[in-house]
């Protein structure tokens, strides 16, 4: 079956390439370019796999996360987040807050493929 | 007269004696003869009569004169010199008494005296062992309030109920910085000696500081202080270091604490600075992170082979793009704040004149090349390293001497903006720019003497700017430095010092004595009570008519002393006109209270410096009502005590006609300085109430309970007549 990911990131410069990168993997993509539009197309689409980028308007990553993990419905979705907080401390705070890897901009694109298809392996 | 009948009489006893016996021994023997024998012992004594009564009168003259010089020399004398000794004994009168009457008279006179001059030799020994003492008491303690007013950093000593003893230069800078009022009051109703510090400090604080010091001290720590960081009122951040001052050895129980000292640090700038570094690096660094994912993104999509044209251009824009973005954040990184990323240097404030004649001295002795100030603006402080300044100074100076053989240079200092302008000037050569500001990049070298830093290090320590100027009309040219000028809070505070040329009374270590217990204001003594002293000056004499304050001037008297160094001085801005004929005896014209505060922000402060503190005030109900009046519109109430020296004055010497302030001051010697201003009066009106304190004890006044009846009771008595 076809994988459903989100990309939540409110800069078009990434957003074009991580859309293009995962269409090319053959993957479902959506996109939301806020941290509220992320949550909306989280409930309605129901993706397995979120690339959430931390700074955003409206919610911030951390909040979404939050959001997420708190909300039945919605609390097992795979969250990837991608920042530019390049401190351990945001690391760590991601990581506590339910985020399931953690990447820090800039990283290599086929670091990112592999992480995603692992985490997406890993649950059935 | 009573010795000397005395003496007549044991003068007279032998006479008297002998005739008593010759009566009696005739009448006895009389007795027992018969007639004829008596008439012939008759005849027989009355033809010898002469004779008998000369050996008598010589035997009894004898003998008077005998016991008379007895007399004299064993009653008379020893009486004296028990006199003496009594005086010498009561009194400190030293002088030898005579020696007189018996030899053992003589003998005691002699080691009387001699004792009195061992007393006097002790006593003497002891004068001197004390006045030396004290003197290396006072002369320690001088050196103290030196070294304290010296040091950079600002420390406060406070007795164990937190009242103020001491404090330097420094933290009275620092306070004036706090002060919510600092046009007004100037931080001098914060910081002033026996105040209390915790009009700036909040108690609990306080108290926490103090216990974990005491903890450590019972944890014997090699250095038992405590550390904590607050903000003021005032909104500004202050790290604050604690030690205690201990309890002097002597006394058994070594943890007691019997005050604290307090060292200060301002850091709100430094805090500022720190969070906009902050602030850069991390915009720097996440700004540049996400612009370079977008990009590495980008890139690696461009990578695959079989991407169509129009999704290459998409991606080629995204790098492009990006590009742009992390020049222009570079710019704006640059443009903003190149200080701001440099590492910190120890800089010091600095009168800019004392820097250009330390750099005059320097060049005319390592040198010998001969130099001047000229055009010097003596008010800018600036905030340099001055010896790596002086250094660069000299070098150029050395190498404008070596290279093109100058004659002569000057050095002038002027404001430019936020910064100073510092100029080495010579009369033009012919030389090249490329040439001299080559020098910029060598190493200084200053005689025998390199160092590793160049003038360009130096200016960059400063966040300044070097560059060289021709001044083609004039024949000159110039290098410049372009540096930071010190902070302006404490450029105030270091030129607003020059009041007085006494030395500032900046500590009280009475104050440790000073006990801490709360008494019932009445019953408190005069001698311990603090008093805020003042004078208004006013447009008129009737305040319910709309006469104003134009100025108050007050001064402290902290435990029996005048603070001269705590004055409130400040000009009213009345709000309406002054009349003319009122300017001759205030000599305040309408243009100086003109952009002065007004009324309702000047007795704030006023009220502030006046805390817990007794209020003195010569004819105190005129300036009382004037500023009772105000209490609505200003909404602060002096509610302190009030004593007026006219009345304490009138209390103490009853009979004399004048109690108006210059009378009295002729009567205590006082001299008059500055009469019929605010801070003038005050300022005698504070030395007549010095001087009428003791005059009060006199009369059995102690207390300001008995002060304040006493002086009613005049006053209602000068109504009466």
């Amino acid at each position: 079956m076809t994988h459903k990911i989100l990309i939540a990131d409110d800069e078009p410069n990434i957003l074009i390439s991580l859309e293009y990168l995962m269409k090319r993997e053959a993957y479902d993509v959506s996109v939301a370019r806020d941290g509220q539009d992320a949550i909306d197309v989280i409930l309605r689409e129901r993706p397995h796999l979120v690339l959430l980028d931390v700074m955003m308007p409206r919610k911030t990553g951390f909040e979404v996360c939050q959001e997420v993990r708190a909300n039945e419905q919605i609390k097992d979705t795979l969250i990837l987040m991608l920042t530019a907080k390049g401190r351990e401390t945001d690391a760590a705070k991601g990581l506590a807050l339910g985020a399931n890897a953690y990447l820090t901009k800039p990283f290599s694109t086929k670091e990112l493929v592999s992480r995603v298809r692992e985490m997406l392996e890993r649950t059935p | 007269m009573k010795l000397d009948r005395r003496r007549l009489l044991a003068t007279l006893l032998p006479g008297l004696v002998l005739v008593t016996w010759t009566g009696l021994v005739l009448a006895l023997v009389g007795a027992t003869l018969a007639d004829t024998e008596r008439a012939a012992l008759g005849a027989l004594l009355e033809s010898r009569a002469a004779l008998v009564l000369l050996l008598g009168l010589v035997l009894a003259g004898g003998l008077g004169w005998g016991v008379s010089r007895l007399y004299r020399d064993r009653v008379e004398a020893p009486a004296r010199l028990l006199e003496e000794a009594q005086i010498l004994l009561a009194g400190d009168v030293h002088r030898e008494l005579g020696a007189q009457g018996s030899a053992e008279n003589r003998g005691l006179t002699r080691a009387i005296n001699d004792l009195v001059a061992q007393r006097e030799q002790l006593r003497g020994d002891v004068e001197a062992r004390v006045r030396e003492a004290s003197h290396r008491i006072e002369q320690e303690k001088s050196r103290l309030a030196a070294l304290m007013s010296e040091l950079t950093q600002s420390v406060v000593v406070c007795s164990l109920d937190g009242r103020i003893i001491l404090y330097n230069n420094r933290a009275r800078m620092q306070f004036r910085a706090l002060s919510e009022a600092p046009a007004v009051a100037g931080g001098a109703e914060l910081m002033g000696l026996g105040r209390s510090i915790y009009t700036v400090f909040d108690r609990k604080l306080i108290a926490h500081a103090l216990e974990s010091v005491r903890q450590r001290m019972q944890r014997d720590a090699a250095s038992p202080s405590a550390q904590f960081v607050t903000t003021t009122r005032a909104g500004q951040l202050l790290r604050v270091q604690m030690a205690p001052v201990r309890a002097s050895t002597v006394d058994a129980d070594s943890a007691a604490i019997t005050g604290f000292v307090l060292m200060l640090d301002n850091i709100t700038r430094e805090l500022e600075d720190e969070s906009a570094r902050d602030r850069l690096l991390q915009g720097l660094t996440e700004g540049s992170r996400s612009s370079l994912a977008n990009m590495q993104a980008a890139l690696d999509m461009l990578e695959y082979p079989d991407l169509d044209a129009a999704m290459r251009e998409r991606f080629q824009a995204v790098i492009r793009d990006e590009t742009a973005v992390m020049s222009r954040r570079i710019q704006d990184l640059v443009a903003s704040s190149t200080e701001g990323l440099k590492t910190r240097w120890p800089m010091e404030d600095m009168l800019g004149t004392d820097l250009v004649a330390a750099v005059l001295r320097r060049i005319e002795v390592v040198h010998q090349l001969p130099c001047s100030a000229v055009d010097l603006d003596a008010s800018l402080w600036l905030r340099v390293d001055s010896f790596s300044l002086l250094q660069a100074l000299l070098y150029l100076a050395g190498r404008l001497l070596d290279e093109f053989k100058v004659r002569h240079v000057d050095l002038r200092l002027a404001a430019a903006g936020e910064r100073a302008h510092l100029d080495l000037i010579w009369s033009d050569q012919v030389m090249s720019t490329e040439t001299v500001m080559g020098w910029e990049m060598d190493p200084m070298k200053i005689g025998s003497e390199t160092t590793p830093l160049t003038v360009r290090d130096v200016v960059e320590r400063h966040g300044g700017a070097f560059w060289f100027e021709r001044e083609r009309v004039r024949h000159q040219a110039f290098f410049r430095f372009l540096l930071p000028l010190a902070n302006p809070h404490e450029q105030l505070g270091i030129a607003g010092l020059g009041r007085s040329d006494s030395r500032p009374e900046y500590y009280d270590f009475d104050l440790f004595q000073a006990s801490s217990q709360a008494r019932e204001l009445a019953d408190r003594k005069l001698s311990e009570l603090s008093y805020t002293v003042f004078d208004t000056e006013t447009t008129g004499l009737d305040p319910s008519n709309g006469d104003e304050i134009i100025q108050i001037g007050a001064v402290r008297i902290v435990n029996g002393k005048l603070l001269r160094q705590e004055g409130f001085e400040q000009l009213v801005d009345p709000g309406r006109d002054i009349p003319a004929a009122s300017i001759p005896i205030h000599g305040i014209q309408p243009d100086m209270v003109r952009g002065q505060p007004t009324i309702d922000k000047v007795l704030p402060a006023f009220h502030a410096f006046a805390e817990d503190t007794v209020l003195v005030a010569h004819n105190a109900a005129f300036d009382m009502r004037f500023l009772q009046l105000k209490e609505q519109q200003t909404g602060v109430r002096f509610d302190q005590p009030v004593l007026d020296t006219l009345l304490l004055s009138a209390l103490v010497h009853p009979s004399q006609e004048s109690h108006g302030l210059e009378a009295i001051a002729e009567r205590f010697n006082v001299t008059v300085i500055g009469r019929h201003t605010a801070m003038g009066d005050a300022m005698v009106t504070a030395e007549v109430f010095l001087r009428l304190l003791p005059l009060l004890a006199e009369k059995g006044i102690h207390t300001l309970g008995q002060a304040r009846d006493a002086a009613q009771k005049t006053y209602y008595a000068r109504l009466k007549y």
